[in-house]
C-alpha cells in the first residue's frame, strides 16, 4: 500500500443557518482514482472548495494534511504549491487565447516580464503530448471542442506539478468518444504517480475507473467502498446516496399510443458557418399522440440540431424538408410560430438557453405563453401568480416561493421551471433535449414521471439524451442518429446498449474510416 | 376582474398557510429592520433623494423648495426624465444610446428652422419632428437589431453624425426665437379651471386625485403580488402614505405659485404609461426577458430583433419630444443644444438602480434617479458652487450609487 497523499480529517462547515459539511472524512493515497459521488447538495463541491482553499483555512472546522503535513490553505495559490489543482465543470479557459497561452496563464515563462516564446511552445508542445492532444499549441481554444478544451484544462494543471487532481463532472458535456479518452487519460497519469479526485453522476464512469468511492448524503461521508479491480454494484452506490434502495430508476408506464401528431420528410439543414457541410441529412421520422420517442446518438451527431432548426429553424441555414403537425402541413418558420402550431423545444442547456436566470419562477413560467396570462396585451397578475403556483405544485419545484430567482435553484428545480414554461403553451409535440443532464439521481425520477404523465395526457414526447440506459428506461421507439442522419429504428422491447452503440459504429464505419485508419493496402 | 383577484387573494391565504416556510409568514417574524435591510436598494434610493433634498433645503435656506425653484427645478429636468424613460428600455434591452443629446439638439435645430425660418405651423412641426427622431431611432436600432453592430458603436457614430447636423442645420447660428404658443410647451402653465385666485386648484385638486391613485394601484398590485412581496404591511403603508403626502405637499407648494407647468403633465403621463407598459404588459416584459437572457427569450417564440429595433425608435421619439421641450425651453436653437445630456440621462438610469448587462431597472427608479441629479445641480447652483465642483460631484454620486448596488448584490448572492 502506497502512503496517504492526502487526508481530510471531520471537515465541518456551515453556512448561516445551514450546515454544509459534518465531519466529512476523505483520504486519497498516491497514484488513485478517487470517486466522489453523491446527490447535487450533497456538499461535493463544498468539500472540494475547502480542499482547493476557496474556502480558506479557519472557515471550516477539521484538518487537512498533505503527505501526512498539516495544511492550512489560504487561497487557490496555496493549495496549487500544495500540489492540487481543481478543474471546474465550466471551464476556465480564455476561449480567445492559444493553447500554449492558456497552459501558462498567471506562470508564463518569461523572463523579466517578456514572454519566452520557445520555451513557452516547447514545454506547451511536451504538455500537449502527455495529455494526449494532438494540437497544435497556437490553435485558438476557442475553435477546439469540449473534449479538447477539457484537455487543455488537464494539461494546465499539469504545467503547475499537480499531484492531485480534482475534476468537477468532467464528462458531462463530453461525448462516449472523448469520455473514454479522458479516462484513459486519468488511469494514465495514475500510473505516472498523478492521483485524481473524480466527482461524477455517472456511475459506470465510476465503476470503470475509481479504485475508492465515497459517497457523500447530506453533507456526511457515508461510506468509502473499496472498488479495487472489483466491479461495483451500481445499487449499492445509488441505494447509499439516496439513503433509500432505488428499485425502480424509472417510473413504470402502460404506454397508449395513439394516431400520429408529427410527421417530419426529409429535413435537411447546412451547417450555419460551413454552409457545404450537411448537419441534418434528410431525416425523416413520426412521432405519435402518447408515445415517447427516443433519439440516440453520439455528442455531434446532430441531435441538437435537428431539434433546434424543427424548432423554428432556431439553428443552422438553408433548411429544407416538410414538418406535418395532426396531417396539416405546419409552419415552423420561426420560433413563434413552431410554438403556435404546437411544438416545444426544451434545451439542453437551460441556464443559456432555457431560462432569465435573474428573473422570479413566476417571471419565467409565463414567458412562452404570454399571451395565457394577458387580455390585449396586458398581463394579469393574479393569473400570472395562480398559474405559476400550479406548475410549482404540479411538478413539484422545491422554492421557498415562486418569487424566488431562477437562479438560486438546484440543477432539477431549474429544470422543472424550464418544462413549467414549455407545458404552459401547451404543446402538442414537445422535444426534450438532454432533459436530466447535471441533475441529480432523486430529481431524475421526477423528470421521467413528467415526462411519462406527458405522454400519459396524449402528448408525444421525444426524447434526446447521450444516457442509453436512461432511453432504454423511458422510451418507447428509439431512433439512433449519427453523422446528420438516422441510421436506425428499433422499438425499445429489442433495444440494448450494445445494438445502439453497433448501429452508430456500423454506420459510421465509411466515413471515419477515412480519417482515422490508414486505409488498408489496396 | 375585482373579484377575480379577490379570490386569488384568498387563495394565497390558503396556500401559504399550507407552507410554513412560504416567504409571508417568514418574514413577519424576521421583523421590519430586516427587511429593509434586504431590499435596501429600493429603499435607499428613496432615503437617498429625501435626504438630499433635506440636506440642499436646509443649506438654501429653504430656496430649494420654494413655489417657483420647485417649479423650476421640474422644468429644468423634465427633458432629462422623458429622455431618461427612452434609456431605461434602451438599458433594460441590454443596449445604450449614446445618441440621445445630439438627437435632442438636431430636432430641436429642425424644430427652429422650420417654425422661425419657414413660418410652419408648430402643430405640423410638433407631429414631424417626433416622426423623424422615431426615424433617427430606427435608423441607428436597424443596424443594432439586424446586423449586431455594437449599440455602443453606432449610437457614438449617431452623436458625431447629429452634433454635425445640427451645426449644418443651424449654420453655426442660434435660431429663434419661437412663436408665443410653441414656448407655452415649456413655459406654459395649466390654467386653473376652477377658478382659484390665490390658490391654483386644479393643482391642487390633481395632486390629491394623483396621491389617492398612487394608494389604490398601490394596495392592488401588492393584493395580486401575493407571497411575490414579504414587505410588512407597516412599511409598505408608511412607504405608500410618505409618497401620497409629499405629492400633496408638492402641489400645494407648485398650487401656491402658479399651478402645474404643462410639462409637468406631459412628464406625468409620460411616466404613467411607461410603468404600465414596463410592469403590466407583454411588451414590457418581453423587454426585460430579452435583457436578461437574450437566447432564452428568442427560444421562447419571442422576436427579440424587432423588440431591440422598437426600443431604438421609441427612444428616438421621446429625444425628439425632449428637443422640443429644449428648444421651447431656450426659446431658441443653439448648435450647443443637448452636448453631454445623453450622460445625465445615462447617469439617472444607472443611478435609478439599472443594470449595464441588462434585463433590470423601473421606471420608478429612473425618475428618482434623475431627480437626485436634479436637485443636485439646482441645488449646487442656488449655493454657488461652481460648475467644475458640481461635475465632480455628480460623478462621484453616481460611482458611489452603483458600487453601492454591486455590493449590495454581492453580499445577497
Amino acid at each position: 500500500m502506497t502512503g496517504k497523499l492526502l487526508e481530510m480529517r471531520g471537515i465541518t462547515k456551515t453556512f448561516p443557518g445551514v450546515r454544509a459539511l459534518d465531519d466529512v472524512s476523505l483520504s486519497v493515497a498516491e497514484g488513485e482514482i478517487h470517486a466522489l459521488v453523491g446527490e447535487n447538495g450533497a456538499g461535493k463541491s463544498t468539500l472540494m472548495k475547502v480542499l482547493s482553499g476557496v474556502y480558506p483555512h479557519g472557515s471550516y472546522e477539521g484538518q487537512i494534511l498533505v503527505d501526512g503535513a498539516e495544511q492550512r490553505f489560504r487561497g487557490i495559490r496555496d493549495s496549487e504549491a500544495a500540489g492540487i489543482a481543481i478543474i471546474h465543470q465550466e471551464l476556465a479557459l480564455v476561449p480567445t487565447l492559444s493553447i500554449a497561452e492558456n497552459l501558462f496563464l498567471g506562470h508564463e515563462r518569461a523572463r523579466g516580464g517578456v514572454i519566452d516564446r520557445t520555451r513557452t511552445r516547447e514545454e506547451a508542445t511536451r504538455l500537449l503530448a502527455r495529455v494526449g492532444l494532438r494540437e497544435n499549441p497556437g490553435t485558438r481554444v476557442g475553435s477546439l471542442g469540449l473534449g479538447k478544451q477539457q484537455l487543455v484544462e488537464i494539461a494546465k494543471a499539469l504545467a503547475k506539478k499537480v499531484r492531485l487532481l480534482i475534476l468537477d463532472e468532467p464528462t458531462s458535456s463530453l461525448n462516449e468518444r472523448d469520455s473514454e479518452a479522458l479516462l484513459d487519460l486519468l488511469e494514465d497519469l495514475k500510473r505516472k504517480g498523478v492521483a485524481s479526485i473524480l466527482i461524477s453522476h455517472k456511475l459506470n464512469e465510476i465503476a470503470r475507473v475509481a479504485d475508492r468511492i465515497t459517497v457523500l448524503r447530506d453533507g456526511a461521508s457515508v461510506s468509502t467502498i473499496e472498488a479495487g479491480g472489483a466491479p461495483v454494484s451500481e445499487d449499492r452506490i445509488i441505494r447509499d446516496m439516496v439513503g433509500r434502495a432505488l428499485t425502480d430508476r424509472y417510473p413504470p408506464r402502460t404506454p397508449r399510443i395513439g394516431k400520429v401528431l408529427m410527421e417530419v420528410r426529409d429535413w435537411t439543414v447546412a451547417h450555419p458557418t460551413d454552409p457545404d457541410r450537411l448537419a441534418v441529412d434528410g431525416v425523416s421520422f413520426d412521432v405519435r399522440a402518447g408515445e415517447v420517442l427516443g433519439i440516440a446518438g453520439l455528442m455531434g451527431a446532430g441531435r441538437t440540431e435537428l431539434a433546434m432548426s424543427l424548432f423554428g429553424r432556431a439553428w443552422g441555414k438553408k433548411t429544407s424538408g416538410t414538418v406535418r403537425i395532426e396531417g396539416r402541413e405546419a409552419d415552423t418558420s420561426t420560433v413563434r410560430r413552431a410554438v403556435e402550431a404546437g411544438l416545444a423545444y426544451v434545451t439542453e442547456d437551460r441556464k443559456q438557453y432555457g431560462l432569465v436566470l435573474d428573473e422570479t419562477i413566476r417571471r419565467n413560467v409565463p414567458l412562452a405563453n404570454l399571451a395565457g396570462i394577458s387580455s390585449g396585451g396586458v398581463l394579469d397578475e393574479a393569473r400570472e401568480l395562480s398559474v405559476a403556483r400550479e406548475y410549482r405544485d404540479k411538478l413539484r419545484i422545491k422554492c421557498s416561493s415562486v418569487a424566488q430567482e431562477a437562479v438560486n435553484l438546484s440543477g432539477g428545480n431549474q429544470q422543472k421551471v424550464v418544462l413549467s414554461k414549455w407545458l404552459f403553451a401547451d404543446p402538442k409535440v414537445l422535444i426534450l433535449d438532454e432533459p436530466t443532464r447535471g441533475i441529480d439521481v432523486g430529481a431524475k425520477y421526477e423528470i421521467y414521471a413528467i415526462i411519462a404523465e406527458l405522454a400519459a395526457q396524449g402528448r408525444a414526447v421525444v426524447v434526446i439524451s447521450s444516457e442509453m440506459p436512461e432511453l432504454l428506461g423511458i422510451t418507447d421507439r428509439i431512433h439512433v442518429m449519427n453523422e446528420g442522419r438516422f441510421v436506425a429504428e428499433m422499438p425499445v422491447a429489442d433495444a440494448s446498449q450494445e445494438r445502439i452503440m453497433a448501429a452508430i459504429l456500423r454506420s459510421g464505419q465509411s466515413a471515419s474510416a477515412r480519417v482515422r485508419t490508414p486505409a488498408p493496402a489496396a | 376582474m375585482t373579484d377575480d383577484s379577490f379570490a386569488g387573494e384568498r387563495n394565497t391565504g390558503a396556500l401559504t398557510a399550507d407552507q410554513p416556510g412560504a416567504g409571508g409568514l417568514r418574514a413577519g417574524r424576521r421583523g421590519h429592520m430586516s427587511f429593509v435591510r434586504a431590499h435596501l436598494r429600493e429603499y435607499g434610493l428613496l432615503i437617498a433623494l429625501v435626504a438630499i433634498m433635506l440636506f440642499f433645503q436646509i443649506a438654501t435656506d429653504g430656496i430649494l423648495l420654494r413655489p417657483i425653484n420647485l417649479t423650476n427645478l421640474i422644468l429644468q429636468n423634465s427633458y432629462i426624465v422623458i429622455m431618461a424613460l427612452g434609456m431605461l428600455l434602451v438599458i433594460v434591452a441590454g443596449h445604450i444610446d449614446l445618441s440621445v443629446g445630439s438627437v435632442l439638439g438636431f430636432i430641436g435645430a429642425l424644430a427652429a428652422v422650420m417654425i422661425v425660418n419657414y413660418d410652419i405651423n408648430y402643430w405640423l412641426t410638433a407631429a414631424i419632428c417626433i416622426a423623424v427622431g422615431g426615424m433617427i431611432g430606427a435608423a441607428q436600432g436597424f443596424w443594432v437589431a439586424y446586423f449586431r453592430i455594437p449599440s455602443f458603436i453606432v449610437t457614438l457614430a449617431g452623436l458625431l453624425v447629429f452634433k454635425g447636423l445640427t451645426l449644418w442645420l443651424l449654420a453655426g447660428q442660434s435660431v429663434g426665437p419661437f412663436p408665443p404658443g410653441f414656448q407655452l410647451l415649456s413655459s406654459g402653465f395649466v390654467p386653473d379651471l376652477l377658478g382659484g385666485t390665490d390658490l391654483n386648484l386644479l393643482a391642487l385638486v390633481l395632486g390629491l386625485a394623483l396621491a389617492f391613485l398612487v394608494i389604490v394601484l398601490s394596495v392592488r398590485s401588492r393584493r395580486n403580488a401575493g407571497d411575490d412581496t414579504d414587505e410588512p404591511y407597516a412599511l409598505f403603508a408608511a412607504k405608500i402614505g410618505l409618497a401620497a403626502l409629499a405629492i400633496v405637499y408638492l402641489s400645494y407648494l407648485m398650487a401656491t405659485f402658479r399651478g402645474f407647468p404643462n410639462v409637468l403633465i406631459v412628464m406625468a403621463l409620460l411616466i404613467s404609461v411607461y410603468m404600465f407598459v414596463t410592469n403590466r404588459t407583454t411588451l414590457g416584459r418581453r423587454i426585460y426577458a430579452l435583457g436578461g437572457n437574450e437566447k432564452a427569450a428568442k427560444l421562447s417564440g419571442i422576436n427579440t430583433e424587432r423588440l431591440t429595433f422598437l426600443t431604438f425608435v421609441n427612444m428616438g421619439m421621446l429625444a425628439a419630444l425632449a428637443g422640443l421641450v429644449f428648444a421651447a425651453r431656450l426659446n431658441t436653437a443653439t448648435p450647443k443644444a443637448g452636448a453631454g445630456f445623453e450622460l445625465d440621462v445615462i447617469a439617472a438610469v444607472f443611478i435609478g438602480g439599472a443594470s449595464m448587462a441588462g434585463g433590470v431597472g423601473t421606471v420608478v427608479g429612473v425618475v428618482i434617479g434623475a431627480f437626485i441629479m436634479g436637485v443636485m445641480n439646482n441645488g449646487m447652483s442656488i449655493l454657488g458652487i461652481g460648475i467644475d465642483y458640481q461635475q465632480v460631484i455628480k460623478g462621484l454620486v453616481l460611482l458611489a450609487a452603483v458600487i453601492f448596488d454591486v455590493l449590495n448584490k454581492q453580499k445577497a448572492a
